[in-house]
């Protein structure tokens, strides 16, 4: 047995670079390229952080959101209140985490809608060969050259109130918010999935697919879609941080959440009134929506390198 | 050229009307009606109402009513504030000038900060400034135009006192003061505007300038001896400007977005925070009338941006 052991050492050796031959994967390699990216690794750090927090937080750091203390109004950063406090005296820090669960839901659902109607629209006049692929493009080229915040506005002005009704305060506002946002944002991604579908539709892989006698469906989801992925998936990461922008945005505006439904961009809504006397009431918001947005812009200039080789400048 | 503008001139007009039946679908879409206001007032009798709606035609198939909205909207017809008790038509135009004003300066610095540094970036790629001036740009597009708003208020108003944060657009003084004054309060607004837009041109003028440096007569140019600067601003970025251009109408429809947000925090008497203070007043001609002519606007821009696009790049209008 111990003679054996030097002989096994050597067979581990030569073996070690086949079975790293082995492992590659397009998902590795992809790994390898996105980790060449230092500030996309940094964020991705500082992004997991800000999402571990606002998702576990909430169960270390019980104060509810809205316990009203008037002898605690507009207090700065202190150990009773680590962020402060704002003018009822509310603590800052859970209402910033409860703020962050509402804002990054927002975008993540508002992406998912955004990538879903994109990436149909984009496969249907990517496929087609008649006049239903220019018509769906004239669409989508109508609706970017719309103005996206007054629409946003208008849709709001005229709907809050009827889906407020129905599903309630919170879920109506947030079911207008998400489909709203993401129902006009799924052009970039059509252009883009109808761009990759018209080059890999015509590839020998889907030729071979289609004289093996797959139906145009089979080719587009097991051949074509899983081929146009990598730039879909940097087109998400992008929504994803347009979407939060988006939110706050009309949070800001005082058309967004109501005050008792504290996302980032309504907390800083009912700061701007106290600049001069609390300025931390702001900064914090801020700071979390730059902080979380920036992160997700790296992360997606990261992916970009990685999963769209042909785009690195 | 004249071809291609007329098929321009062309794609436009769908458009508009295009834009205008989705506007129209989503009013007529909408739960609720304009005369809500008339139905809940018991000083209103029914049959007055019934007259009202009558000559109004709110009761006419959705088709009909959409023609005569558009034929309305044609004729600069945008019907009567509920709130400001004037006309819509006239309403818009107090306060256009304002933000095309903010826009436009605004728009110019963002050129002027991002020519230079797009392209000294794009000549030295992957140099510390180009690593840079890409970080900066990273982080200019994600500070939203309302935390970066604050931020000078917070720095410039009230820490050090400097500018005021409040636009007036009543300044009493004359003259120089008068401008001067202008000056003064226009800075912070048309900061975060140029910031923003900035940050994503800085981008765009980099990789446009790189796409060209690569070419083949720049590499002739080089060869018969020309000097880099006039390589650079002779053939390099005349060329690499073209598609910048484009961009620079195209960015539009987002500025209006950043235009809206700005005068909202720094209560300037533009077009945007009277679409703001119309939806919280529930003034659906104004609402639905500034939203039609910002549509409008962009696709008048778009238009010239075509245009401007086949005139300084014969390739396109011959294709």
């Amino acid at each position: 047995m111990v003679g054996s052991i030097p002989a096994s050492a050597t067979a581990e050796l030569s073996a070690a670079p086949r079975s790293k031959a082995k492992q590659f994967s397009p998902w590795l390699d992809a790994w390898r390229r996105f980790r060449r990216h230092r500030l996309a690794l940094v964020s991705t750090v500082v992004l997991s952080a800000i999402v571990l927090s606002v998702l576990f937080m909430p169960f270390v750091w019980s104060v509810p959101i809205n316990e009203i203390d008037f002898t605690a109004r507009l207090k700065g950063p202190s150990p009773a209140h680590p962020f402060g406090t704002d003018d009822l005296g509310q603590d800052l820090l859970s209402r910033m985490l409860y703020g962050g669960r509402i804002s990054l839901a927002v975008a993540f659902a508002a992406m998912v809608v955004a990538i879903v109607v994109g990436t149909i629209i984009g496969a249907i006049a990517g496929m087609s060969r008649g006049w239903v692929g220019p018509a769906l493009m004239w669409l989508t080229d109508l609706f970017l050259s719309l103005p996206p915040l007054p629409l946003l506005l208008l849709v709001i002005y005229l709907f809050r109130d009827s889906l407020k009704s129905v599903f309630g305060p919170e879920g109506g506002v947030f079911i207008l918010i998400v489909l709203v946002v993401g129902g006009l944002r799924w052009m970039p991604a059509a252009r883009l999935v109808r761009a990759q579908f018209l080059s890999l539709r015509e590839k020998e892989f889907v030729e071979a697919a289609r004289a093996l006698g797959a139906s145009r469906l089979r080719q587009v989801i097991r051949h074509i879609l899983p081929n146009a992925l990598g730039p879909v998936i940097v087109a998400a990461t992008v929504d994803v941080a347009a979407a939060i922008i988006a939110e706050s945005t009309l949070s800001f505006l005082g058309l967004g959440f109501p005050p008792d439904i504290p996302s980032w961009g309504r907390i800083l809504f009912d700061a701007k009134d106290y600049l001069d006397i609390a300025p931390h009431w702001a900064m914090f918001p801020g700071v979390a929506i730059f902080l979380t947005v920036l992160s997700i812009s790296f992360i997606g200039d990261g992916l970009r390198d990685a999963l769209d080789p042909r785009k690195v400048m | 050229m004249g071809q291609y503008l007329l098929k321009r001139l062309l794609i436009a007009i769908p458009s508009i009307l295009g834009i205008s039946v989705i506007l129209f679908t989503v009013l007529a879409l909408a739960p609720g009606d304009p005369f809500e206001e008339l139905a809940t007032n018991p000083n209103v009798p029914a049959e007055v109402r019934e007259m009202l709606r009558q000559k109004f035609g709110l009761d006419d198939p959705v088709a009909i009513r959409y023609f005569r909205w558009l034929a309305a909207m044609a004729q600069g017809d945008f019907g009567f504030s509920f709130a400001s008790r004037i006309d819509v038509g006239d309403l818009i135009m107090q306060r256009l000038p304002t933000t095309l004003i903010i826009i436009g300066l605004a728009q110019l610095i963002a050129l002027a900060i991002a020519l230079p540094v797009g392209v000294y970036a794009a000549t030295r790629p992957y140099s510390i400034f180009d690593q840079i001036a890409s970080t900066f740009a990273f982080v200019g597009f994600s500070l939203p135009p309302f935390f970066t708003g604050l931020l000078l208020i917070l720095v410039f108003s009230i820490q050090f006192d400097w500018l005021p944060f409040v636009y007036r657009a009543d300044i009493e003084a004359t003259g120089w003061r008068w401008f001067w004054e202008h000056v003064r309060q226009a800075i912070m607004p048309v900061s975060v505007l140029a910031l923003f837009l900035a940050a994503s041109l800085t981008r765009y003028v980099r990789s446009s300038v790189l796409d060209v440096i690569r070419l083949d007569y720049v590499t002739t140019a080089r060869a018969k001896g020309l000097g880099e600067r006039v390589v650079i601003t002779k053939h390099v970025v005349r060329n690499a400007l073209i598609p910048v251009v484009t961009l620079v109408f195209l960015q539009l429809p987002a500025l209006f977005g950043g235009a809206i947000v700005t005068e909202q925090i720094f209560r300037i008497p533009g077009i945007g925070s009277l679409l703001i203070s119309s939806i919280l007043a529930n003034d659906t001609p104004v609402v639905m009338a500034v939203t039609f002519v910002s549509a409008i606007l962009v696709v008048l821009f778009n238009l010239i941006a075509d245009i401007l696009y086949g005139w300084l790049d014969p390739r396109i209008s011959y294709g």
